[in-house]
């Protein structure tokens, strides 16, 4: 487990979760890194069709595709922001849902860069869909982003590259 | 350039910046906002050198920002030995660095006329109004006992005020809400409850022998409380670690960090290292983020992270380095923190020579810890064992949370430094049985009771708590045992 060293996993340490094409390709189905057993279940408490299953508060969650309806609520209320929903929704292309707590917000339409895991320059996205934390059940913005299907599961972080002096 | 946060996603401070006031720090004019700690106010400012250690003459500043240290001495309006963090700036008022070790002045007759102070009694006195006291207080009450809550601060939440994060856990205990958020709603939820009476910025300062606690009411005078009951939640105290110049400001605790930008919207730094890979230096970093500040590095001494996988994960998306088997060797600067120089370390802890790396960094946050304040166990006289893994000294206590004084109570991070969610669950155990042992009964708190138990050791049985659950065993007295 070399992630208890970086802080990060790999797509090797998530691959054998990856859900079968055919779901990712109808609706956006959660990506869940939770890799670690910690006291925690809101995703599971809220999950509406009971395909997020735990067997008790330290259990990884399990997500069963095939119950999965797609509507977010998991990615939105994870405490530890570590949902990333993903819909292969046309050829080539793949749309990420980022949980983004930071300034500013990007708008839908905007060009962003998009970042891995280790917070490094994978490409580029275009958002198409923005939660506002009024809006999220979990208190947490989610941004969609549209990326080239080859960095779907690379997508973690987004950088917008409007120069707003905010901070 | 001060410090301030302009804009946060998280947080809003106007509230906080409503009427600007004017001090003077060493004879120069400032501005501060009404309300905020002096230090909060000078820190703004750029201003972090606070006084002048008596004996070294070395630069001190800010650390805990809770009151729960000495670093932040200053002398205002005459009076010495001011803790900087814990008094509001006033319109014109003159703060004086300290030098060391000023007098008071006493300008009343020695010695002063003594008035014997007003003795109060009431059924359960709770200390500490963060998660693990203000549970108490709300579970003890809603079965039908006086309450009379405490607090040296001027807010009910504890450290919860700053924790921007979504806890973890069960939704029962508030999983998925944020620390902010949680304390409001135990605000309200004390508010509305009329048994239990209030009082904020009243430190305890005493205890005598008969079971009467001294507490400085309203930090104006001193009343003497007598409870049939008492629930101790003060909390805990952030660790220092050892290195070179580890006392020059702009170095300061996790948690001195957190209040300082989450609770008044000031930036510790604009370049800053973090001391310290677990839960509490992960969320940090990660808040330093949120607030535009940049994280160069985490240094983390042994050779795995020591926080959830998934708070590391936030930072390391954001590109902030979590460097393992490194340390924090030296500080450098002259009246504030300049530069960090870390290292590679051994198996043995020893530095690798030749793998010194340095930070221009303007602070370092030291994230190493924190041992459970027992400063009013120990007076009281509860018997008290060393346990590592609980985090030091620690109180024996029954299942029931009660220490080896009979009617005393204990919850949350003084038993033993573990989550907000098991302060949570430690304040209803010993708010219940607080009021239990005064012959509050109530069939629905029962099974609270029972439930709540159950729920902590679920909670503890997950591998990153089951070194706690081991070491509690050292520390449970029977009730006939006390």
């Amino acid at each position: 487990m070399k992630w208890k060293e970086t802080g990060n996993i790999t797509f090797d340490d998530i691959k054998a979760q990856i859900p079968d094409e055919k779901y990712l390709e109808k609706k956006p189905v959660p990506i869940i890194e939770c890799v670690e057993e910690i006291p925690c279940t809101p995703c599971y408490e809220i999950c509406p069709t009971k395909a997020i299953t735990m067997k008790n508060l330290n259990d990884i969650p399990k997500l069963d595709p095939e119950k999965c309806t797609g509507c977010l609520l998991c990615a939105q209320v994870c405490p530890g922001l570590a949902i990333f929903p993903t819909h292969f929704h046309k050829e080539g292309f793949a749309r990420v849902y980022i949980p983004y707590e930071f300034l500013p917000l990007p708008e839908v339409g905007e060009e962003v860069i998009v970042l891995n895991r280790e917070g490094k320059e994978v490409g580029e996205g275009r958002v198409f869909f923005v939660l506002p934390r009024e809006k999220s059940r979990g208190d947490t913005p989610l941004v969609g982003v549209e990326v080239p299907r080859e960095i779907a599961f690379e997508t973690r972080h987004i950088k917008v590259m409007r120069n707003e002096d905010c901070l | 350039m001060d410090l301030r946060i302009k804009k946060h996603p998280l947080l809003d401070f106007t509230e906080k910046r409503q009427r600007k006031v004017k001090f003077y720090f060493d004879g120069k004019e400032f501005e501060g906002y009404e309300s905020e700690p002096i230090a909060v106010a000078l820190y703004a400012n750029n201003v972090k050198k606070l006084s002048t250690s008596a004996i070294l003459g070395r630069p001190r500043g800010l650390f805990c920002a809770i009151g729960k240290c000495a670093s932040c001495r200053v002398v205002v309006n005459g009076i010495p030995n001011v803790r900087a963090c814990q008094e509001p700036v006033r319109e014109g008022i003159r703060i004086m660095s300290s030098q060391g070790l000023e007098k008071l002045e006493v300008v009343e007759e020695f010695p002063p006329k003594m008035k014997t102070p007003e003795t109060i009694e009431t059924e359960i006195l709770v200390i500490g109004s963060g998660p693990a006291g203000a549970m108490a207080a709300l579970k003890a009450a809603d079965l039908g006992a006086k309450v009379l809550l405490v607090d040296y601060t001027s807010k009910i939440g504890g450290q919860l005020v700053k924790q921007t994060h979504k806890f973890f856990g069960w939704s029962k205990y508030f999983a998925g809400t944020r620390g902010t958020k949680i304390a409001k709603i135990l605000e309200e939820e004390i508010k509305k409850r009329e048994n239990i009476e209030v009082w904020l910025e009243s430190p305890v300062v005493g205890y005598y022998e008969e079971g009467v606690f001294a507490v400085l009411k309203n930090k104006k005078k001193i009343v003497f409380v007598k409870p049939k009951r008492t629930i101790i939640a003060p909390g805990a105290v952030e660790r220092f670690a050892v290195f070179e110049n580890n006392d020059l400001p702009g170095i300061m605790g996790a948690g001195g960090a957190q209040t300082l930008m989450n609770v008044w919207g000031v930036k510790p730094g604009n370049k800053v290292l973090v001391v310290g890979s677990g839960n509490v230096g992960l969320i940090v970093s990660y808040q330093m983020a949120q607030a535009g500040i940049k994280v160069v590095a985490i240094v983390e001494a042994l050779p795995s992270i020591g926080g959830y996988f998934v708070h590391a994960a936030k930072v390391r998306r954001l590109g902030i380095p979590i460097l393992t088997k490194h340390t924090i060797i030296k500080a450098e600067g002259e009246d504030s923190v300049k530069k960090a120089i870390i290292a590679e370390i051994n198996e043995k802890w020893e530095v690798i020579p030749g793998t010194e790396k340095e930070f221009d960094v303007d602070a370092v946050i030291v994230a190493v810890g924190m041992y459970p304040d027992t400063a009013l166990t120990q007076m009281i006289g509860a018997k008290h064992v060393f346990v590592k893994e609980l985090g030091g000294f620690v109180p024996l206590r029954t299942k029931y949370l009660e220490t080896s004084v009979k009617g005393v109570y204990i919850a949350g991070d003084v038993s033993c430094i573990e989550e907000a969610s098991t302060a949570l669950m430690e304040g209803i155990i010993a708010g219940i049985s607080a009021a239990f042992s005064l012959g509050y009964e109530d069939e629905d708190a029962k099974r609270e009771l029972r439930e709540v138990f159950k729920d902590l050791d679920e909670f503890r049985a997950g591998p990153r708590y089951i070194r706690i659950k081991d070491a509690l065993k050292k520390v449970i007295i029977n009730s006939e045992g006390v």
